[in-house]
C-alpha cells in the first residue's frame, strides 16, 4: 500500500521546473536529485556553500573540501560555484531559491512545520531549517505519513497543531507522503492525490485533521 | 608587518585568553582550523564561549576541546553528531544557544561589517524569537538578531600570501570568511603560503585586512564524516 521512499522522490521530481534552483533536505529529500529529468535544468543548493551539487564521486575523486550540507562527500559539476555560508543564506532569505524539499516530524493543517527537536530527548539544532522555510517561496514537505513505532503502533504527524517546537509558522505549501499528496489551504488541509491502494477512509484514519 | 607564526601555539600567544567569545570557522570537519584547535587545547584556556556552526565530533575538531571542559558555552545551529556535547548539556554542563544557521552567518557578516543587528524572517513564531523585538515591514514580521564580534576568530584557509590576503578551497570556505571578518583578532591556519603579489588580485577571496596572524599546515589531517561514493563506471 502507499508509494516507496523512491516512489515519493520521484512524485516529489514532479514539482520541479526547468530552471529552478533547489534545495534538498537530508533524508529522503536527497532522494529526489535521482529523479531530475535528464532534459530538465535544476540547480541544487548546498547551505553551506554551494549551488550546482554534482554526484557523489568515485574513489579516487573524494575529496575532503567538498561536501554537501549532510556531509557527505559530492563532486562539483560544470557551472557549479561556490561561496561562503553567509551569501548562501543571502540566496535563502533573499528568496531566490524557488523550492525547498524538506523533511519533517509534525505538519499542523495551518502549515506550520516542527523538524528540529524534541524536548529533553533528541539536542541537535535546526541547521538551515528555519531559514530555509522562512525565506524559500515554496516549500514541501516530504515525509512517512505517520511515524512508526516498534511495537507496530503509531503516532500522527499531520496535526491540528504541531506538539514539538517549531521551525516555522504558516510555512508548508504542499505535503507529500507515502500515503497522499495534501495542500495547505486557507480552508483546510485539501487531498490532491492518494497513492496507488490508499483509500479516502485509510488515509483520514491517520492524519489528525479532517481532510478536504 | 610579519604576519607569519612559526607555530599554531606562537600564533596563539598572547591573544587566547580565559573567558573570551571565540569564532572558529567550519561545518562539521569541512574547512576546520585543525592545528589551531589542537593548540587551543593545549595552551588550556577555560570558559570559552564559542561560535560555530557545529561542535565537531567525538575527539575531533570542537570535539577536543569539549572533553577538557573548556568551552563554557557554544552558540551553534547543528550539534548532532557528538554524544560527549549531547551529554554535557543534557547534564546542564554545558551551555548551548541554538542559532538558526543563516542568522549564525550572518551575526558574524553583520559583526565585521560593524553592523550591530539586523531583522530577519527566521525563527518568527518559533523558540528563537522568544523575548527578541519583533517589528514588521511591508507587512511581514521580522526579528531582530544580534550580531556578533567575537574576541578571536580561528579560521581555515587553502592559501595565503604574506600579507594575508585568502584564497578558500571548494566548501571548506563554508563559515571562514564570515568569522574572519566578525574577529576582533583573525588568526588563520592555510595549507600553502606565497609571496605577497603571487596571488592575482582578482582572485582573492577575503581581502587581508581581516587578517592579523597566519601559521602554515600543510597536511591537515581532514577527517570526512560521510564518505559517499558512486561506483566507477565500468571501462
Amino acid at each position: 500500500m502507499g508509494w516507496t521512499q523512491d516512489q515519493m522522490a520521484a512524485r516529489a521530481a514532479n514539482e520541479l521546473q526547468d530552471g529552478f534552483y533547489v534545495n534538498l533536505g537530508i533524508g529522503i529529500p536527497t532522494l529526489v536529485a535521482n529523479f531530475v529529468p535528464a532534459d530538465m535544468e535544476v540547480w541544487l543548493q548546498s547551505e553551506n556553500g554551494m549551488l550546482g551539487i554534482g554526484p557523489f564521486p568515485t574513489e579516487d575523486e573524494v575529496d575532503a573540501d567538498l561536501i554537501n550540507a549532510g556531509k557527505q562527500t559530492v563532486t562539483t559539476m560544470a557551472g557549479s560555484s561556490i561561496f561562503g555560508s553567509h551569501d548562501s543564506f543571502a540566496m535563502i532569505r533573499g528568496g531566490k531559491i524557488n523550492l525547498s524539499i524538506l523533511g519533517a516530524m509534525q505538519v499542523s493543517e495551518k502549515g506550520d512545520l516542527a523538524n528540529w527537536m524534541i524536548p529533553g530527548k533528541m539536542v541537535k539544532g535546526m541547521g538551515g531549517a528555519m531559514d530555509l522555510v522562512a525565506g524559500v517561496k515554496r516549500v514541501i514537505i516530504l515525509m512517512e505519513h505517520v511515524a512508526k513505532k516498534k511495537d507496530g503502533s503509531f503516532d500522527l504527524k499531520i496535526l491540528p497543531k504541531c506538539t514539538l517546537p517549531l521551525t516555522g509558522v504558516g510555512v508548508v505549501n504542499r505535503i507529500i507522503t507515502d500515503m497522499a499528496v495534501l495542500d495547505v489551504t486557507p480552508e483546510g488541509l485539501k487531498v490532491v492525490e492518494l497513492a496507488p491502494e490508499v483509500t479516502r477512509e485509510q488515509l483520514q484514519e491517520r492524519t489528525g485533521v479532517t481532510l478536504i | 608587518m610579519n604576519k607569519i607564526y612559526p607555530s599554531a601555539a606562537k600564533a596563539l600567544e598572547g591573544i587566547v585568553k580565559d573567558g573570551q567569545l571565540m569564532a572558529v570557522g567550519g561545518f562539521g570537519l569541512c574547512g576546520i582550523p585543525e592545528a589551531l584547535i589542537d593548540a587551543l587545547r593545549d595552551s588550556a584556556v577555560k570558559n570559552l564561549v564559542v561560535i560555530s556552526n557545529n561542535a565537531g565530533v567525538d575527539g575531533f575538531g570542537l570535539g577536543k576541546l569539549l572533553e577538557t571542559r573548556q568551552i563554557k558555552r557554544m552558540i551553534s545551529s547543528y550539534v548532532g553528531e557528538n554524544k560527549e556535547f549531547e551529554r554535557q548539556y543534557l547534564a546542564g554542563e554545558l551551555e548551548l544557544e541554538f542559532t538558526p544557521q543563516g542568522t549564525l552567518a550572518e551575526k558574524l557578516r553583520a559583526g565585521g561589517a560593524g553592523i550591530p543587528a539586523f531583522f530577519t524572517k527566521t525563527g518568527v513564531g518559533t523558540l528563537v524569537a522568544e523575548g527578541k523585538e519583533l517589528r514588521e515591514f511591508d507587512g511581514e514580521t521580522y526579528v531582530m538578531e544580534r550580531s556578533l564580534v567575537p574576541d578571536v576568530a580561528l579560521v581555515k584557509a587553502q592559501r595565503a600570501d604574506k600579507s594575508g590576503n585568502l584564497q578558500f578551497r571548494y566548501t571548506a570556505r563554508n563559515f571562514n570568511p564570515a568569522a574572519a571578518m566578525a574577529g576582533k583578532i583573525t588568526i588563520v591556519e592555510v595549507e600553502e603560503i606565497v609571496e605577497t603579489g603571487a596571488m592575482e588580485p582578482d582572485q582573492v577571496h577575503l581581502p587581508g585586512i581581516y587578517v592579523h596572524r597566519i601559521v602554515l599546515n600543510a597536511n591537515p589531517e581532514k577527517r570526512i564524516e560521510k564518505r559517499t561514493m558512486r561506483e566507477k563506471a565500468a571501462a
